[in-house]
């Protein structure tokens, strides 16, 4: 049995039929194939896949697709809201908060709960505030870096 | 000035790409037609198969095809060991891509299900009914020795892959009953799990009416799966295309060649159409290669005033079920000798058994070797310096190899490049004011607060390596690297490259390359790599080998090209060639720059090839091949500051300064990086992570909730130095960079860990320092058990 959804994601309405159990990373990734978002574990440990949620973040991996139905998701591709790059995205690449890239998209939309929440966060706050998503690469000190420069451009 | 990017923290190239969320990864990518495979693994570490029923699985919902041993027989050879270690009496069981009769890991594969969707696939795993007779298992490395244990493969007595031994200087024996103190130590390197954020992944896609097959890999060295699918599959390599696209880091983990890989291609044969498979995080756990897992006896000789006069070590080695396909080299060749460390040892033997167990085959993890071989010989040097009561900077300082910028021979057979390993000490002590804080940890005790400093200095080995060197070792291929450097009549550049980096920021570093050799500014160069089809041959990216190596053959292209260009330049000028100069991409007579052709004016001209000197090609390209002619040999020295906290067991780490030295930085920014990740890993190492499992076999850290991987609120700010000396043997001097940090780094979380503790009474703990552990030991120490 399938379930109509209505789901807006990065502004664009998308109505699809779903099984009950897909979870909204799969809707995003295979039914719609915005592969910006990432699944980088199965028990919600590692945060590449997060979103955002009605503009909260989310790990798209702990939502089913019928839950967001009526929801609107923004996700990597959508962040800047056109051609240019949004100041996380500014931001990590300017201060090499990336090296394999695949944390990077759920680092940046969970960085940007961080400063929604906290836009003058310190490092430490910054540390704490994404503990949430792993990266294997960085030692997240550059990432730290980038989010300190993003939010003294204001990028909240 | 384009010459000067060389050196240059410029932004990387990767990076617009990967967060804008439009780099494709192998899970990324969706082919027409695609089916998707998913694997029944065994729950069981060591049983015997007495039946598989797949019918129900066979009839299921959207299920194609379902594959066992016996569909396989004949069709997929095992999966291939290629690193057959000498002098070792290396044995090799049968890694069979699907289990004959027994399996002898929790992951081991059983049957493969393909489906027209990932869920159908999965949903039918369960329907598969195998028919498990569970054996006694063994798991840990040393009880695989043991006479009686249980025997994982009865063609292989004693559970033993290879026992292989390095001797080197003089007599060992005579070393240690001359000695005048020795320490001793048992170490276990508890076993890791690399954890590369994106899990493996292949797509095969066999087109049957060419018998043409590509195949899409989440690997660090695509040449080498093409050569092993080959193999393996039957598919000639003339046929076969392996494609890395976007990887997500490997740390080691991609370097194997898996059977989930070859039956991936299996499948995708069979059907006639492209097959996807993709591990879940969990199956990472159990199926993707681990590291480490050695326990290590080890002792050391030395004379009153603190002089080393002798290394003697035992290690098992837990090598899983199988040998994965470069595993045999990595306790042995990789770590036994490295074993001098940056001193001056005058005897060293060590015996390294390797141990099948009913465990993940075990494979390099970054480092790989070096790391175990560093922590053995940096806790034994703080071990000494303990029994002596000298400061462990003073007993470094005795041994230390003097300053040497042209080779030195250590004992174990090595000749190491270039180090000046009391420079870097030295900058070490001065940038982390290590005075003072040894003041501040005796004035902290006074007040009932345990704070210690833990020094690792450090060698490592990499940019491997020559081919040669590789033949006489065993391993299965060649060393050497190759690049392809193609100006356009625009003068824009291709670069075609066979190393395969996946996260280094390597299509920015060679840029940069080409950029301080030809002029160019570094946006004109593409840096093409990862795909068989359309770049030369590689052999692949580990071992830090890839800027050491392959930026090497990028190096001396782009002097060809310059060589070539020098002579079209004279011919147009009208000048002769020996009196032409270069200078940052510009070609002139001596004494007249300002009368001068660019590279790019060379490369229209090379192009289009209407006034050309007498017997000059077309074109404007060079290959070629680099094979080095020796290991390059990166050092360093890190200090870790901690306090522990006794009544919680808690290790605050508090502070960590690092010296590196890996040659001329060519981007700095991208060294800086390594330098970290590095880093926490080996921290990560010291006080977090273990992959664990229990006597049965069962992996108890199965998941990401169970495995304590490194956090960002766990760090401090790592400061990162760096002193610069030039490798004499390579075209630009530099070095790697890649696995240092980890190299050295869990040696100084444990040994400053250990120094915190000293006047608690505490000699030693077993890796991770979670805080039961230290907790435990000070209690233990304390008496109050």
């Amino acid at each position: 049995m399938k379930i109509p959804v209505s789901i807006t994601i990065n502004g664009r309405r998308f109505e699809r039929d779903v099984e009950p159990r897909l979870l909204l990373v799969h809707f995003i990734r295979d039914v719609l194939g915005l592969t910006g978002t990432k699944v980088g574990c199965d028990t919600s440990q590692c945060g590449a896949c997060t979103v955002l949620l009605d503009g909260v973040s989310a790990k798209s991996c702990t939502c089913l697709a019928v839950q967001a139905d009526g929801a609107s998701v923004t996700t990597i591709e959508g962040l800047a809201g056109g051609d240019g790059l949004h100041a996380l995205q500014e931001s990590f690449w300017n201060k090499h908060g990336l090296q394999c890239g695949f944390c990077t998209p759920g680092m940046i939309m969970a960085s940007h709960e961080l400063l929604r929440c906290n836009p003058e966060p310190s490092d430490d706050e910054i540390r704490h505030g994404l503990e949430g998503n792993l990266c294997r690469c960085t030692g997240y000190q550059n990432i730290v870096r980038a989010v300190r420069d993003a939010a003294a451009g204001g990028a909240a | 000035m384009s010459a000067s990017t060389f050196g240059s923290g410029i932004r990387r190239r990767e990076d617009p790409r990967l967060i804008t969320g439009t780099a494709k990864y192998t899970d990324d990518i969706v082919l027409p037609g695609m089916l998707h495979a998913a694997l029944v693994r065994s729950p069981y570490s060591h049983a015997r198969i007495g039946g598989i029923d797949t019918s129900a699985a066979a009839s299921a919902p959207g299920v194609v095809a379902v594959y066992t041993s016996a569909d396989a027989e004949g069709e997929i050879a095992p999966a291939p060991c290629a690193w057959l270690l000498p002098n070792s009496a290396l044995k090799i069981a049968d890694y069979h891509c699907l289990a004959k009769d027994t399996v002898r890991y929790v992951g081991d594969i059983v049957a493969v299900v393909v489906a027209e969707t990932p869920s159908q696939a999965c949903d039918a795993l369960d329907l598969i009914d195998v028919d498990y007779e569970p054996v006694d298992a063994v798991v840990r490395p040393k009880d695989a020795a043991a006479e009686g244990a249980p025997q994982l493969h009865a063609e292989i007595e004693g559970n033993q892959a290879f026992h292989w031994t390095v001797t080197g200087g003089g007599d060992i024996d005579e070393a240690f009953a001359n000695a005048e103190v020795v320490v001793r130590e048992t170490i276990v390197q508890q076993r890791l799990i690399p954890n590369a954020m994106e899990p493996r992944a292949a797509i095969a896609s066999y087109v049957p009416a060419t018998g043409e097959l590509t195949l899409w890999n989440t690997t660090q060295n695509p040449h080498i799966v093409r050569f092993l699918c080959s193999l393996v599959n039957g598919v000639p390599e003339d046929k076969l295309r392996v494609i890395a696209p976007e990887v997500g880091g490997g740390f080691g983990s991609k370097i194997a060649v898996y059977p989930a890989d070859f039956l991936t291609v299996f499948c995708s044969k069979k059907l006639g159409v492209p097959v996807k498979w993709v591990e879940s995080r969990s199956e990472n756990y159990q199926a993707t290669t681990h590291g480490r897992d050695h326990v290590q006896e080890i002792e050391l000789a030395a004379t009153k005033d603190g002089r080393i006069t002798g290394l003697r070590a035992t290690v098992w080695a837990g090598m899983g079920a199988y040998l994965s396909t470069a595993a045999p080299g990595i306790p042995t060749i990789l770590h036994g000798l490295m074993l001098s460390g940056v001193y001056d040892i005058p005897a060293i033997h060590e015996d390294v058994y390797g141990l099948y167990t009913n465990t993940t085959p075990v494979e390099a993890y970054r480092g790989a070797g070096r790391p175990e071989a560093t922590f053995m010989v940096e806790r034994l040097v703080d071990l000494l310096a303990a029994e002596l009561g000298m400061d462990p900077v003073d007993v470094r300082r005795r041994n230390f190899i003097p300053k040497f910028d042209s080779g030195h021979d250590v004992v174990t057979g090595l000749t190491y490049d270039s180090g000046d390993y009391g420079g870097a000490l030295a900058k070490l002590l001065g940038e982390a004011g290590y005075r003072d804080l040894r003041a501040e940890q005796a004035a902290a005790r006074e007040s009932g607060r345990y704070i210690g400093l833990g020094l690792s200095t450090y060698v490592e080995i990499c940019g491997l390596g020559p081919s040669q060197v590789a033949g006489a070792i065993g391993f299965q291929g060649g060393l050497w690297e190759s690049a392809i450097l193609r100006f356009h009549p625009s003068g824009k550049v291709h670069v075609m490259i066979g190393a395969s980096p996946h996260g280094q920021g390597e299509e920015t570093t060679f840029a940069q390359i080409v950029a301080g050799e030809l002029g160019v500014s570094p946006d004109d160069v593409k840096v093409i790599h990862g795909d068989t089809d359309n770049t030369p041959m590689g052999w692949g990216t580990y071992g830090s080998r890839t800027t050491a190596v392959g930026g090497a053959a990028l190096a001396v292209a782009a002097r060809k090209i310059r060589d070539k260009a020098t002579i079209i330049a004279a011919h147009l000028l009208e000048a002769a060639v020996e009196d032409m100069e270069y200078d940052d991409g510009k070609f002139f007579v001596k004494g007249s720059p300002d009368s001068s052709k660019t590279i790019q004016d060379i490369a229209l001209m090379a192009n289009v090839a209407w006034n050309l000197p007498e017997g000059v090609e077309a074109g404007l390209e060079a290959t070629s091949f680099y094979d080095p002619p020796n290991f390059v040999f990166p050092y360093g020295a890190h200090l870790a500051v901690v306090e522990v906290d006794p009544e919680s067991g808690s290790v605050d780490l508090k502070r960590y300064v690092a010296v590196d030295d890996c040659g001329p930085q060519i981007n700095p920014v991208i060294v800086e990086g390594q330098v970290h990740g590095g880093i926490v890993q080996g921290i990560g190492q010291a006080l977090w992570e273990e992959g664990v499992y229990d006597d049965g076999g069962q992996l108890v850290t199965g998941t990401m909730l169970d495995y304590a991987l490194p956090r960002a609120d766990r760090l401090p700010d790592i400061e990162v130095h760096s002193t610069v000396t030039p490798s004499p043997h390579h075209p630009l001097g530099v070095k790697g960079i890649g696995e240092a940090g980890t190299i050295a780094s869990t040696a100084a979380v444990y040994n400053a860990v250990i120094d915190a503790l000293q006047p608690l009474g505490v000699g030693s703990v077993n890796m991770p320092l979670t805080p039961e552990r230290v907790w435990r030991s000070i209690q233990d120490a304390q008496g109050r058990n």
